[in-house]
């Protein structure tokens, strides 16, 4: 499907080709050619070391439904640069013809007619096809995965992440780093690291009370007769985002000034390539990328964003492969005397219809599944409506949840947190438990009902967009808007904290929300101890249950300003 | 070499709080406690490095490490905080190195701030904004 011509090519030094924001013409051939797995594979190998990149697949080992975001926006900065540019605009700036494979692939438009056209994707038997012929052309190619790989299933949840641990020690990743890991519990998170075969690399985690390095901070491979120093870099705002009483014994944080540190120290054993294997999410990526010398390249993750393009800050490449097993990114480079001369990229869509399963990773899916089948396949109701997640403000699935959630526990409001992971489901398409448990498996699930004034609820908005929208990706905490049913409100992203959120409504009545009255506020995933209230999955389907087939309404109520 | 917190605001207090406030109960703010540190010299920068988390995982207890090579005393300040002295650290001839790392509470977002003053009696500054924050909702 892509020639030979078409792959990005260019000697570090010729960077201005293409300048800083990634654009360049890497759908001009791939429109209007059949798919096949040869097309999809096809790349001529280049220099001396190959990277294998595969970030944040969520536990997602079959092949999924995934919609890009529609709303994906950047402040400051980053206003309109590459990942925060969806739709037609994605398409413009790739060249990536409409209706094409790659825009089904890439961004949302259209995207319930296109996934009956192209398939799902995914399946992590086809990431196997998809490693194994890289390792065939380049035996040491080094399989780095950035994260995000242990939870987000019904199987990772009732096995602790086991399924997962097994299938990916399959693939023989060479390095991992984390996030969603942690949330299995620090006794879980050491024992799993005990038995792994690879590094679970972590720079940036410390020993809360005596402020020392607690994992491996890097892992030194030879490959391709050069030094290559992979540095892992795990979520900075673990503690923050997600329940610190999980991992009460350790800190995170961007922690710039030890990245400075590590990569002097992998310079000066001899690295000829330093590669950071990262869960910081791109923006704190590309500043990172700016102000610590000496990165070659940053294997990107956590926000989920695929590029089929590298971005270059300087003379630093960032790489955004995915998330769920769609992608994963070959990166072959020329790496001669500790320089990066040159590089080569293709962002491999893993349409699962075209590329063949690998037999022994797919039966050993299959294995880890069987035990659970029943449940998994058990169908809850239908849908009339696309559901999705991912986006700035709201998502069907998230809407679906606040409405059951305001029925189960008959509260006035309903939040439901700004995950990025979730896979998507095609309108008519039956829900079964497995799909439910794909948008809400995890290990602090509890849905509490509980009571909060309007003058809470406005400081909650309030500090959950500054941790989206502060101009300083630094600042950014995690994931993204808290998803609210039952109210409306206007933000303007373009305010500092305390000014963005106005006009707050509640939508039954259309009446303001008064910041001195008591609403009962339903909720789950809260990040406290001691949370109680029903699994957000039995709340659900019990819901699910009762309406048979659910519909969605397109969900107006947020306003969005400043972008 | 390490002051406590007292020490550093009794310095304030009797530098500059009477002088300026008649309430001297009212804590020493952060212009006064600057004014006091400097003895007027001009606050430049360079020099001097704040290592301070962008957000705090824990806003009881946040380390602050500083480091200003060739400095006398380093002062730190919580801006946002209802007393704004943390602590000074004077360093003597004999000290090795001119750092220290400590472990603040602060009580919201705020900036905080370290001067350094030099054998020549120069003052530089850094300052590093810490976010307290709800926290939830990571992606």
């Amino acid at each position: 499907m892509i020639s030979r011509r078409d792959f990005l090519q260019a000697t570090v030094a010729a960077t201005a080709l293409w300048g800083a924001s990634g654009v360049g013409n890497w759908g001009r051939l791939a429109a209007q050619q059949a798919l096949t797995q040869d097309k999809l594979l096809e790349f001529d190998d280049y220099g001396n070391v190959t990277l294998i990149h595969i970030t944040d697949i969520h536990a997602q080992m079959k092949p999924i439904w995934f919609r890009e975001p529609e709303i994906n926006l950047g402040v400051g900065e980053v206003n309109g640069q590459p990942p925060h540019v969806t739709g037609a605009d994605f398409l413009k700036l790739f060249s990536i013809e409409t209706g094409s494979p790659h825009a089904y692939a890439l961004t949302y438009e259209d995207f319930a007619a296109l996934a009956k056209g192209y398939g799902r994707m995914g399946g992590l038997d086809r990431c196997a096809t998809v490693i194994k012929a890289i390792r065939a052309a380049r035996p040491d190619a080094l399989l780095l995965d950035g994260g995000d790989t242990w939870q987000g299933s019904l199987t990772a949840q009732k096995t602790a992440g086991q399924d997962m641990v097994n299938v990916m020690n399959a693939l023989k990743p060479d390095a991992m780093t984390s996030h969603w890991e942690f949330t299995l519990g620090i006794d879980r998170v050491t024992e799993i690291v005990e038995g792994l075969d690879f590094p679970f690399l972590g720079a940036n985690i410390f020993d809360a009370e005596w402020d020392e390095p607690a994992y491996e901070p890097y892992k030194i491979f030879e490959v391709g007769g050069a030094q290559v120093a992979v540095i892992g870099q795990a979520f900075p705002y673990l503690p923050i985002a997600n329940p610190k009483w999980m991992f009460p014994n350790l800190s995170f944080g961007v922690r710039e000034e030890r990245m400075v540190e590590v990569v002097q120290e992998v310079r000066d054993a001899g690295a000829d390539l330093v590669v950071v294997l990262s869960h910081n999410g791109f923006d704190v990526d590309r500043k990172m990328a700016g102000n610590v010398e000496g990165i070659d390249v940053i294997l990107t993750g956590h926000t989920h964003d695929a590029l089929p393009e590298p971005v270059m800050v300087g003379n630093t490449l960032l790489i955004a492969s995915g998330s769920n097993g769609k992608f994963i990114s070959r990166l072959d480079l020329d790496v001669q005397n500790g320089q990066m001369m040159g590089f080569r990229h293709k962002l491999i869509p893993i349409f699962s219809d075209v590329i063949e399963p690998d037999a022994e990773v797919a039966a050993l899916i299959d294995a880890e599944r069987e035990p659970y089948k029943a449940e998994l396949g058990e169908v809850l109701g239908t849908t009339d409506s696309l559901l999705y997640r991912r986006g700035n403000f709201n998502g069907t699935w998230d809407d679906l949840i606040c409405n059951a959630l305001i029925d189960e526990h008959e509260a006035d409001i309903a939040l439901s947190p700004g995950f990025r992971w979730g896979p998507s489901l095609l309108p008519g398409e039956p829900i079964t438990r497995e799909d439910l448990h794909n948008a809400t498996a995890m290990s602090y699930p509890a849905a509490y009902r509980s009571e909060m004034t309007g003058e809470t609820l406005h400081t909650i908005l309030e500090d959950v967009a500054d941790n989206l929208f502060n101009t300083d990706p630094y600042y950014q905490q995690g994931g993204d808007m808290v998803r609210v049913g039952g109210m409306g409100y206007h933000i303007d992203v373009s305010k500092p904290q305390g000014s963005r959120i106005t006009n707050m409504t509640m939508l039954k009545t259309g009446e303001a929300v008064d910041p001195t009255k008591t609403y009962v506020v339903a909720g789950w995933a809260s990040v406290n101890e001691g949370t109680e209230g029903p699994a957000i999955w039995d709340l659900v389907e019990s819901w699910i249950k009762k309406q048979g087939t659910v519909t969605v309404d397109p969900n107006t109520s947020v306003q969005v300003t400043g972008a | 070499m390490q002051l406590t917190r007292r020490d550093a605001m009794a310095l304030g207090l009797g530098g500059v709080a009477l002088a300026v406030l008649p309430k001297a109960a009212t804590a020493a703010t952060v212009e006064e406690l600057t004014a006091a540190f400097t003895g007027g010299a001009e606050v430049g920068s360079g020099g001097i490095t704040l290592t301070a988390p962008e957000i705090a995982e824990n806003g009881n207890t946040v380390p602050i490490a500083v480091d200003a090579p060739g400095a006398t005393a380093i002062m730190l300040l919580a801006t946002g905080n209802p007393t704004p002295a943390i602590c000074t650290f004077n360093f003597g001839p004999a000290a090795g190195s001119q750092a220290a790392s400590t472990r603040v509470r602060l009580a919201k977002t705020q900036d905080v701030v370290a001067l350094a003053k030099m054998a020549d009696g120069s003052v530089v500054q850094a300052s590093s904004t810490v976010k307290v924050t709800i926290g939830g909702c990571g992606g």
